[in-house]
Order: C-alpha cells, then structure tokens, then sequence
C-alpha cells in the first residue's frame, strides 16, 4: 500500500510558466483565488485580534510546517516527522541567541544575527535527519524520523545548560523594526501572511523545476531515476534541506507568536498533531496543509467552548479534535482536498451524463 | 572512484565500447551468471538471446550497476566501472531501457523526457523552472519528436497506450549523448506496425552509438543488429554474426527445442 496518494502534476507544463504571465494566468482562471488573497489581505480590516494571531497567524504557522512535510511527502513519497522538531529547533535556537527572559542561558544577539544562525542551525539538524532517514521506505521512515524527533524532544527536557530543561524559554519576541513593532497583532499577522505565502510559492514553483521533478520521479520510480543520471540518495537528502528551510521559517513565528518555547512545544504530541493537519488537508496540493491547520486550529480553539455549550466536560475537547479528524479521513482518505474535488466534480458533471451511466448497460 | 578526465579520454579512444570479464552473479546458491567474458566494439550492435532464464536482463543489471557483479571486471569505453552506482556509469553514457516499461506515469510525456535530459547535464539540482528556449527543454522536444510521440507530449503516461510507453521507455533512454545503450526487450508486446515503427528508430540511431538488444522476436532482433550472443543457464554459449548463429544446429536446438526442428 502506497503511504501516501501522489499529487498530481500541476497542470503548466515547465517551460510554460514564467514570471509575470503565470500570475496573470492563474488570476484569471481562477477567481476564487483573488477573493481569497483579497480576503486574506483585509482580514486586518474586519478580524479581531484574537482571530488575527490566534486563529490564522498560528494556522499559517502549523499551515507552513505541515507544508515542509507535504513537500516530503507528497513530492518525495518520505513521511518525515522530523519536521515539528526542525521548526522546533529553530525556535530553541531563536531564544538562544536572541533575547529572551532566561537570561544566564540567552546571549542577546540582535535578532539579525539570531534568526538566520537559528535558521542556519535548524536546516542542518533537518537536513542531517533525512541523511539518516533517506535510505530507508515507508514505516521504517517514519519510524526512524520519530525516533529522531523523540530524541529531540527528550534532550531538551533533559538539558539544562543549553534548553533550560523542563521550563524552556519564555519572553521570547519578535523584534521592532523599520519602526513596526512587529509583536503587535496586525503586523504579526502580515509577517506570518507573508512567511507563509512565499512557502505556498516556493513549494508550487520548485515543484515544476528540475529539482521538483526529479523528486517525484524518485518517488514514481528511484530505480529508473538512477537509470537516468540522478543520484537518488542525494538528491532526497536535499528534498530534507529545502523542506527544512520552510519549517525553520516556521519555527521562528512559532516562537515569536506564543512567546515561550519549551519541550512540549516539539514533543510527540505536536509532531503527530502536524502529521494529523498535512494527511487531513490533503497531501494532494501544497494548499492542503493550510486547510487542514486552520481546522486544527478552529477544533482546538472552539472544541472547548462547544462541549460545555451541550453541558459536557470541556476537558475533553481533544475527543472533538479526534472525532472531525476521523470523520476527515473515513470519508476521505486524501483529506479535504479530496473531499472538496469529488464533490465540484459532481456538481459541475452535467445530470444527463449521470443519468447515462446510471441508466447504462 | 571516478578516474580523471584526462586518463578516461586516453582510455576511450582505443578501448572497447563495453568489456566484461569473468562476470559472475549470484543470487544466493543461484549462479544467474557464470563467468561472462564479452566484449563489445563502440558502435558495434549486438543481439543477445537466450531463453527465459538465461542470465540476459541480469547481465544488463551487472552493466548497468542495478545489480554488481559478484566478481569479474565490467569496464565501459576503457574505464573500470565494476564498483561504481547506476548513476555515475549513465552520465558516462551508458543507457538501458526496462523489459517492463519503468516510467514516471503520474508525470506527462515531456517532462518525463526532460527528466531524462536533467539526469546526465548539470542542472539536476536546479531550483528554477526552465524557460522555454532552455536547452534541455528543447532536447526533449526534440527526442519527442524522434520517437514519434509529440502528438500526445503534454498527456499523462498513465494514459499512453502500450506501444506509445515502449516508445517513450526508448527516448528516455536516448537522453544526453548515450554513448551505448542496453535495450531490453524493446519489441515485448508491440502490434506489427509498432515493431516495424521501433526498427526504423533503432536503425536511424547515430552509428556511433553501440547497442546490445534483448529480443525474442527474431525478425526484430536480426535486422537490427551485426552480431548476435547466445546465452544459456547464465553462460555464453555462442556468438557470431546473425546467419551463423541462426543456423547452428546447436543453437536450433536450444532455442527450439529438440526434435521441433
């Protein structure tokens, strides 16, 4: 059984698509995505603050590390679940060298020189996770990625020198600069926007590169890929790099957006809650993480409110959050995405033609 | 490790296309090959046949590196290449094409070709989509239009017929500057127009380029080639030019069995 559904190609050939005419092609074929951007550009206008950071500023963040492992994935048929752990790291790294309330540990730098060592550092620690992980398929990936991620999570509860052990780093902020304040809910926002924009772009134009191809290739057929010239171990030890480098953006606005980091923040439970919002999203499109982290998001914010709104025990909202992800994957097992093109190809397919095969020999 | 630049030209210009000695494969207590010593001229084009069994598609994987060699020497255009990965003999142009057509099917026509092309040039690891006068994206138009299949270069692989897979399976194979290539049952379940479509691509192929073919089909597999080894339980057991071999007793009686004849 195959551990992931293949995305399908995107429908621009390479050598088609460049620059500006893309966009312009794909803006007018596709008006919901105007109002979409459009709406994600005035939510500002119209949200509160709350729902601005705490609903979608941290939707695009876990949107951002699901789409590391979409990429993966999906492209690269490696179930990674390293990459909580990198975004992890690079926000560990963050409050290390930056600034933050545990000052014996924290060094102060500028948050300059902090982010992009802290970048830095997270893309070698992702990047040597999968030099370890590539070699192997399927469950043996995703056991040995989760090890990985154990370990992570255990040194840092365990290290007290560099972590700060059990209580990690709180205090930890985005910095002030041009003169935004950039902790403030609006800005915080359009950073995350941002951040998680140019991700989505990333992901969608490197996956009709050379790089992008030869990675599904390596997913469709390794054996005839090295019958072609590619060096298959090296070329998914860079599909980890470039997946890294995504979630150790994403780590930095994690750390940035809840101010604190500490071993939960990577333990298991969050590494598989990312698992959870890439498979429930869909794992066909690079859009698929972002839906499924914004459900998450909305289950783990709301699920509370509605169990004791029917006089149940708001403790078990996380049996909410469960329930709509199984309700997801039995009616669906390629997530949302796939729930959302059977049902517009069924509303779109002219009722004769239904009629048709119905009434067919 | 890869030899230098300057000792591998020195060595191609008088070596031997494809030189094995002493190939030996096993598969556990299975001897697939026992000690093939084979040597083939650049340019040349040999058929190599032999039932099912014989040890034919297990000498393309030794060549090819899918599976090395248990002992024996393969060097290829003078170059010892025996402990080398798959990938470092393809850029050195060697080829192959699979008995069962090993395509990329969730990925159109072209960009299966042009993954081909990616393979043996520089750009592999190339972040940036090509243009639309990049080279290699016109190489692969090209190539698409030498295996007859620009009509349908935007489709899906999964959607190609059988012989339009057999077809791309060889353009795959053509990518770059191949310097000799291993075709491997190439004709396996195409119509009589096809085969007659995949002689003419083999024929016009740059003579320069060598080739060794697997084929049952005798029809396919004598006219296109000037030398012909027969296999049998993993060794050579007789090579010449197509008419000798096609008229040795011994070979009759093997191929089609004793008595039929």
């Amino acid at each position: 059984m195959a551990v992931v559904e293949a995305p399908r190609a995107a429908d621009v050939p390479p050598g088609q698509a460049t620059g500006k005419s893309a966009i312009a092609t794909a803006l007018s074929a596709y008006p919901a995505l105007w109002l979409l951007v459009l709406f994600l550009l005035l939510l500002p206008a119209f949200a509160s603050s709350f729902v601005l950071v705490e609903i979608f500023g941290w939707a695009l963040i876990l949107g951002m590390i699901a789409l590391s492992l979409m990429f993966l994935a999906g492209y690269g048929g490696m179930v990674s679940l390293v990459q909580m752990s990198v975004a992890g790291c690079a926000g560990y790294m963050v409050a290390i060298f930056g600034t933050s309330a545990v000052a014996e540990v924290s060094l102060g730098w500028p948050w300059w020189l902090a982010v992009p060592i802290a970048i830095l550092i997270a893309v070698i620690f992702g990047t040597l996770s999968g030099a370890l992980a590539v070699r192997t398929e399927g469950i043996y990936t995703i056991m040995i990625t989760l090890a990985i991620a154990s370990a992570f999570y255990y040194f840092t509860h365990q290290n007290y020198t560099i972590f700060n052990g059990f209580s990690g780093f709180n205090a930890v902020r985005a910095p002030r600069t041009l003169g935004i304040e950039w902790r403030a809910p609006v800005p915080f926002y359009y950073l995350t926007l941002f951040g998680a924009a140019v991700a989505y772009l990333a992901v969608v134009y490197v996956s009709r590169s050379p790089f992008g191809l030869a990675l599904q290739g390596t997913r469709d057929n390794a054996r005839r890929m090295a019958a072609l010239g590619f060096n298959v171990t090296a070329h998914r030890i860079a599909a980890y790099t470039f997946a890294a480098v995504i979630a150790a953006l994403a780590g930095v606005l994690l750390v940035w957006h809840g101010g604190q980091i500490s071993p939960g923040t990577a333990g298991v439970g969050p590494v598989i809650d990312i698992l959870i919002i890439a498979v429930a999203g869909g794992l066909g499109r690079p859009i698929g993480p972002f839906i499924g982290a914004l459900i998450y998001v909305i289950l783990r914010t709301f699920a509370l409110d509605v169990l004791e709104g029917v006089g149940l025990d708001g403790k078990r909202f996380q049996l909410l959050i469960g329930l709509g992800f199984l309700l997801i994957v039995l009616f669906s097992p390629d997530g949302v995405l796939g729930l959302w093109s059977r049902w517009r190809d069924r509303l779109l397919q002219p009722w004769t033609d239904v009629r048709a095969r119905d009434g067919g020999p | 490790m890869p030899t230098s630049v300057a000792e591998r030209l020195s060595a191609a210009g008088t070596a031997n296309a494809l030189e094995l000695r002493g190939v030996t494969r096993l598969f556990g207590a299975l001897a697939a090959l026992v000690d093939v010593t084979l040597t083939v001229r650049p340019g040349e084009r040999r058929a190599v046949l032999g039932s099912n069994g014989a040890g034919k598609t297990t000498l393309f994987n030794c060549v090819t590196g899918d599976f090395p060699p248990t002992s024996g020497t393969i060097r290829f255009f003078g170059e010892d290449v025996t402990h080398f990965p798959p990938h470092e003999r393809i850029r050195r142009g060697l080829r192959r094409t699979y008995q069962i057509s090993a395509l990329f099917t969730g990925l159109p026509v072209i960009d299966n070709v042009y993954l081909a092309c990616c393979g043996v040039s520089r750009g592999r690891f190339s972040l940036l989509r090509p243009r639309r006068d990049d080279g290699l994206m016109q190489a692969a138009e090209n190539l698409v239009q030498a295996v007859h299949l620009a009509a349908v270069k935007e489709q899906r692989v999964a959607e190609l017929s059988h012989g339009q897979q057999r077809q791309l399976e060889i353009a795959l194979a053509l990518a770059g500057a191949p310097r000799f290539i291993l075709f491997d049952e190439p004709a396996a379940g195409l119509s009589p127009p096809e085969r007659s479509e995949l002689i003419e691509i083999l024929t016009s192929l740059p003579a320069h380029i060598g080739y060794i073919i697997i084929e049952h089909d005798m029809d396919v597999a004598l006219r296109v080639v000037e030398s012909v080894t027969m296999m049998h339980n993993g060794r050579i057991f007789k090579e010449g030019r197509p008419e000798e071999v096609e008229s040795d007793s011994e070979v009759q009686e093997l191929y089609l069995g004793a008595g039929h004849g």
